[in-house]
């Protein structure tokens, strides 16, 4: 590789990264200030800020945006410290950890779905029930979908995000070498969950704070999600603002920029709130472990993190199980259990439609994926052999696209590529992908890539070769598995992404993700199955392959296998 | 760096090569240009039967023409409006990105009034000689004059689709609606404004009760607004606790709305199109129990268009398109209810026999009135009515009741 190239890589790898993000937001400010030459209007004003906060909604949007985001994060980080305090280290753990991990490719808005259709007071689970447990014949006219308060959506956000924090403390974990620590502090007397409390939280906290402000933004900003479960009356802040953006007079665009810049302050203002919390938190905690007090073990405590932990993927493989049986029925009313006919029609009539988006989908995650994973070792050799160090800056750089909230850029961006003309969607669709899809692929193939055993390269230069030759014929293959794992971690995040594609792909471009999100405006709940399977299955499918290939193509190398 | 940028942005704004804007009444270069070309319809998405029609539209498109159709499947209408004026705020004033859209009412109004439309165009084309111009109202959409800019393709009139089992004799008028909900409190409901179906529920309320609804065919200026609407929102102030969910939450869409029926959740829905329970009951989405009903004072009705962004990219494709959906056999397959369930714009006295024994052997099915059950259509208010209304539906109902 041309050491030149090589050099200049990890300042590119940025520009692609995060020179979207701050032209998007360039692009929204303005307007949300009145700059809009275009129309001539030229002069700065604060009137869209006047119109937005005379919308009678504002107070109640931008409240459930703070609760939402601080309810799930909150309650998804207690069920994961929960579940890894009182299990780490036993076999329950293992099992555990299996069965959520597959939930990670699961694509948000497939997750949403198959939640509605599961806790709907028509849904699958008071039917199970009715007639003959609750006696109705026609459901209860409860609120339960889109309640005002916002609940069902943090359930939703909730269940979605345990798998993702989980995984990101497992890859802590396993850097902090946690098993000798606990052994020590039970033989002096502390209960399991009190010894990972006290000596083992604070230092895993460290390392997954940014995916926790990740889980916070997000959830603070979600649109798929919010559109199938969350409130209408009105709804969340950010659905609102999409809405503004489809409006066909202009005056709205800038209440929608306007809305933009609000939505940014409320997430940063609650990541300050957050972070000024997590000292608190500190100095209150240091007092509890400075007490030392031993604790008990709770066999309730350990039951109740494993039914959360558990529940929480229990109730997405039950929803998937009834999207896959509305997929294949006929009429099936209320309060039948079972459909009252099963038939192939629905798939007959799909899959020809299915088949086109979903090659395009798979098209499209190939090309961010693959463009962000050259980027990524790209920059990893390059921090290697000019001895670049990640510093801590560094890695807020990496997170700043997942924590900057996509409705507060992208429509800015969708403006830009306007403007420079682009009228392919798709390619503008990779370039948005690649923004969210580079820094998981980069996170999640720099701890393999940095921990790799410099002794094979130094064996590698005693026979002859220089720094490609050890590239190219030692280190890429020995790390194919994590490659691979973050190609398929690439690809399902290119799959659920439904804002970029809608917005930059100006509606021409549709994904399965696009398809089913404006189905379920539509609701016919055999076609939402129909797509929500093969939504999942497309997410999964990479991962699945990321664990088979290197078991077959290793199969004399049993080494190399396990990467 | 600013070079590179300035030459970018040249490169947007420079012409793509597009086609000039071709004469409809030369019809036989408007079919040879349209050989080719891709027309992107940009068509709310959210009807799988609709869908499945677009599809057919484009496989005959396709087939006769040489005319490639991709449907642009949108959650709302305005999105392609938007996407018009946004290439217009960018200057991109040729090759845009929406050659066809399925228009109505307040959205073509926008974009007329911001001359964003190509035309006219309508009244050259070979098929306009069946449309019913004097028995319906292909002409003007919401009161505003189409002046040839956009094309009728369907036409719908608001019905009501009930459950016979669980409500032996239907209501008749607004009142009785009420009457009904209060007895069988949370049972009804509509989809939220501003939704298309929504809105349309509201000004049929307003032309049920209002005392004198003429105001409502002129601009809402010209109008005592405050007087005129009382009625309706007295109304809704009793309806709306009685609603599904408490008037808490609301279907997003006319199909969802058909899902809770479906579901048992409610037992009374607003519709568009007359032969849409039909359909459903076809396509397995509801029972066979269901049956439509109209109000004895009439209800709305409109057609439904389709129109040519000024900067649109295959504007000869797009006529070509517009000009099939007119044709009696696209028009035939429309209004049977195994493919869709709408109502035709073309006037039977115009066809010759074999095309009027398309529409003869059709059989609308159990849930559809006959033409005369559904009676004489009520015009739509001004598009400036349905904006104020729901811009006030939204403050008092929308935005969070405790």
């Amino acid at each position: 590789m041309n050491n030149r190239i090589l050099r200049l890589l990890p300042g590119a790898t940025l520009l692609a990264m995060l020179g979207p993000v701050v032209a998007g937001l360039i692009g929204v400010l303005l307007p949300a200030f009145g700059w809009m030459p275009a129309l001539g209007m030229t002069q700065l004003t604060t009137d869209a800020f006047a119109d937005l906060f005379a919308w009678p909604g504002l107070a109640r949007a931008s409240y459930l945006s703070v609760f939402v985001g601080l309810a799930a994060t909150l309650f998804a980080l207690t069920v994961v410290v929960m579940v890894c305090a009182c299990w780490q280290g036993t076999r329950a753990f293992n099992w555990l950890e299996r069965v959520l991990s597959p939930l990670l490719s699961l694509p948000h808005a497939t997750a949403a779905f198959a939640l509605a259709f599961l806790i709907a007071p028509s849904g699958w689970i008071v039917r199970l029930v009715s007639p003959w447990i609750t006696g109705w014949d026609s459901p209860p006219d409860v609120l339960v979908l889109n309640d005002p308060m916002g609940l069902s959506l943090t359930l939703g956000l909730i269940v979605k995000e345990i798998p993702f924090l989980i995984l990101m403390t497992l890859a802590a974990l396993n850097q902090i070498n946690a098993g000798p620590t606990i052994r020590a502090a039970r033989s002096m007397g502390y209960s399991r969950h009190i010894a990972w409390l006290k000596l083992i939280f604070p230092r895993v906290y460290m390392q997954i704070r940014l995916p926790v402000y990740v889980v916070l933004a997000y959830s603070m900003t979600v649109v798929d999600v919010a559109t199938i479960l969350g409130p209408t009356t009105p709804p969340t802040l950010s659905v609102q603002i999409l809405d503004w953006l489809s409006d066909p007079t202009l005056m709205r665009h800038s209440i929608a920029a306007a809305g933009a810049v609000w939505q940014l302050g409320l997430v940063a203002g609650v990541l300050f709130t957050w972070r000024a919390s997590e000292r608190i938190v500190a100095s209150l905690g240091t007092r509890w472990i400075e007490k030392g007090t031993r604790g008990r073990d709770s066999g309730s405590l350990r039951m109740l993190a494993f039914a959360l932990g558990g529940g929480s993927a229990f109730i997405i493989g039950l929803g998937l199980a009834v999207l896959t049986i509305w997929s294949f029925a006929g009429l099936w009313t209320f309060p039948d259990a079972l459909p009252q006919k099963f038939t192939f029609k629905n798939w007959e009539r799909h899959l020809p439609a299915l088949r086109d988006t979903a090659t395009e989908t798979l098209q499209i995650a190939a090309c961010a994926s693959l463009i962000s994973l050259t980027l990524s070792i790209g920059c990893l050799e390059a921090e290697h052999r000019f001895n670049l160090r990640m510093r801590r800056y560094s890695w807020w750089l990496l997170y700043i696209p997942l924590i900057v909230p996509q409705v507060s850029f992208l429509p800015g961006l969708q403006m830009l590529f306007l403007q420079l003309g682009a009228t392919s969607g798709t390619k503008a669709v990779i370039c948005a992908h690649i923004v969210f899809v580079l820094p998981y692929v980069f996170l999640s193939l720099g701890d393999p890539f940095r921990n790799w055993d410099e002794r094979f390269a130094t064996v590698g230069a005693s026979l002859g070769h220089g720094p490609d030759t050890t590239l190219w014929r030692l280190r890429l293959p020995m790390l194919l598995r994590p490659i691979l794992t973050a190609t398929a971690v690439g690809f399902a995040v290119s799959i659920g992404q439904y804002l970029p594609t809608l917005l930059t792909g100006g509606g021409r471009v549709t994904t399965l993700t696009t398809e089913a999100v404006a189905l379920a405006s539509g609701s016919d709940r055999r076609a939402i199955g129909a797509y929500g399977l093969a939504l999942t299955a497309s997410a999964m499918l990479p991962f699945a392959l990321a664990t088979l290939l290197p078991r077959a193509m290793w199969r004399n190398r049993r080494g190399l296998a396990h990467g | 760096m600013n070079r590179i940028l300035a030459a970018l942005l040249a490169l947007g704004i420079a012409p793509l090569h597009a086609e000039s804007a071709p004469d409809p009444s030369d019809w036989d270069v408007v079919l040879e240009t349209a050989k080719g070309q891709t027309v992107y319809w940009n068509a709310w998405g959210g009807s799988v039967i609709t869908n499945e029609f677009i599809a057919w539209v484009a496989e005959r498109v396709s087939e006769d023409f040489g005319v490639t159709l991709e449907h642009v499947k949108l959650s709302d209408t305005a999105d392609a409006v938007t996407r018009v004026v946004a290439e217009k705020a960018a200057g991109k004033d040729e090759g845009g990105a929406v050659d066809l859209i399925w228009i109505n009412g307040a959205n073509f109004a926008a974009m007329k009034e911001n001359d964003l439309l190509f035309g006219p165009w309508v009244n050259d084309l070979p098929n306009w000689q069946y449309v019913d111009v004097h028995g319906k109202t292909v002409q003007t959409d919401f009161t505003v004059p189409t002046d040839g800019l956009e094309a009728p393709w369907s036409m719908a009139q608001v019905v009501f689709m009930y459950d016979a089992e669980k409500l032996p004799a239907p209501p008749t008028n607004m009142q009785d609606i009420l009457d009904l909900v209060r007895d069988n409190p949370g049972r009804f409901t509509f989809p939220q404004p501003p939704d298309f179906l929504g809105a349309t529920f509201l000004k049929q309320a307003l032309y049920d009760l209002a005392d004198d609804p003429a105001p409502l065919l002129k601009p809402v200026q010209d109008a005592d607004y405050d007087s005129v609407t009382a009625p309706l929102w007295a109304y809704l102030d009793e309806l709306t606790p009685l609603l599904w969910r408490q008037g808490l939450a609301y279907p997003q869409s006319g199909p969802q709305q058909i899902q809770l029926l479906a579901d048992k959740e409610i037992d009374l829905a607003i519709s568009f199109s007359p032969g849409e329970a039909s359909a459903a009951i076809e396509n397995f989405e509801l029972p066979d129990t269901f049956r439509t009903f109209v109000l004895e004072k009439g209800t709305i009705g409109n057609a439904s268009f389709v129109a040519v962004p000024y900067n649109a990219n295959a504007k000869s494709g797009a006529m070509v398109v517009a000009n099939f959906l007119m044709s009696p056999e696209a028009q035939a397959r429309a209004q049977d209810p195994k493919y869709l369930g709408v109502g035709t714009i073309l006037d039977m006295d115009k066809l010759d026999e074999s095309d009027r024994a398309l529409f003869d052997d059709i059989d609308l099915g159990v849930a559809t009135l006959t033409p005369e059950e559904l009676g004489t259509a009520l015009p739509e208010p001004h598009p400036s009515w349905m904006t104020r209304i729901q811009d006030d539906w939204t403050e008092r109902f929308g935005v969070g009741r405790e």
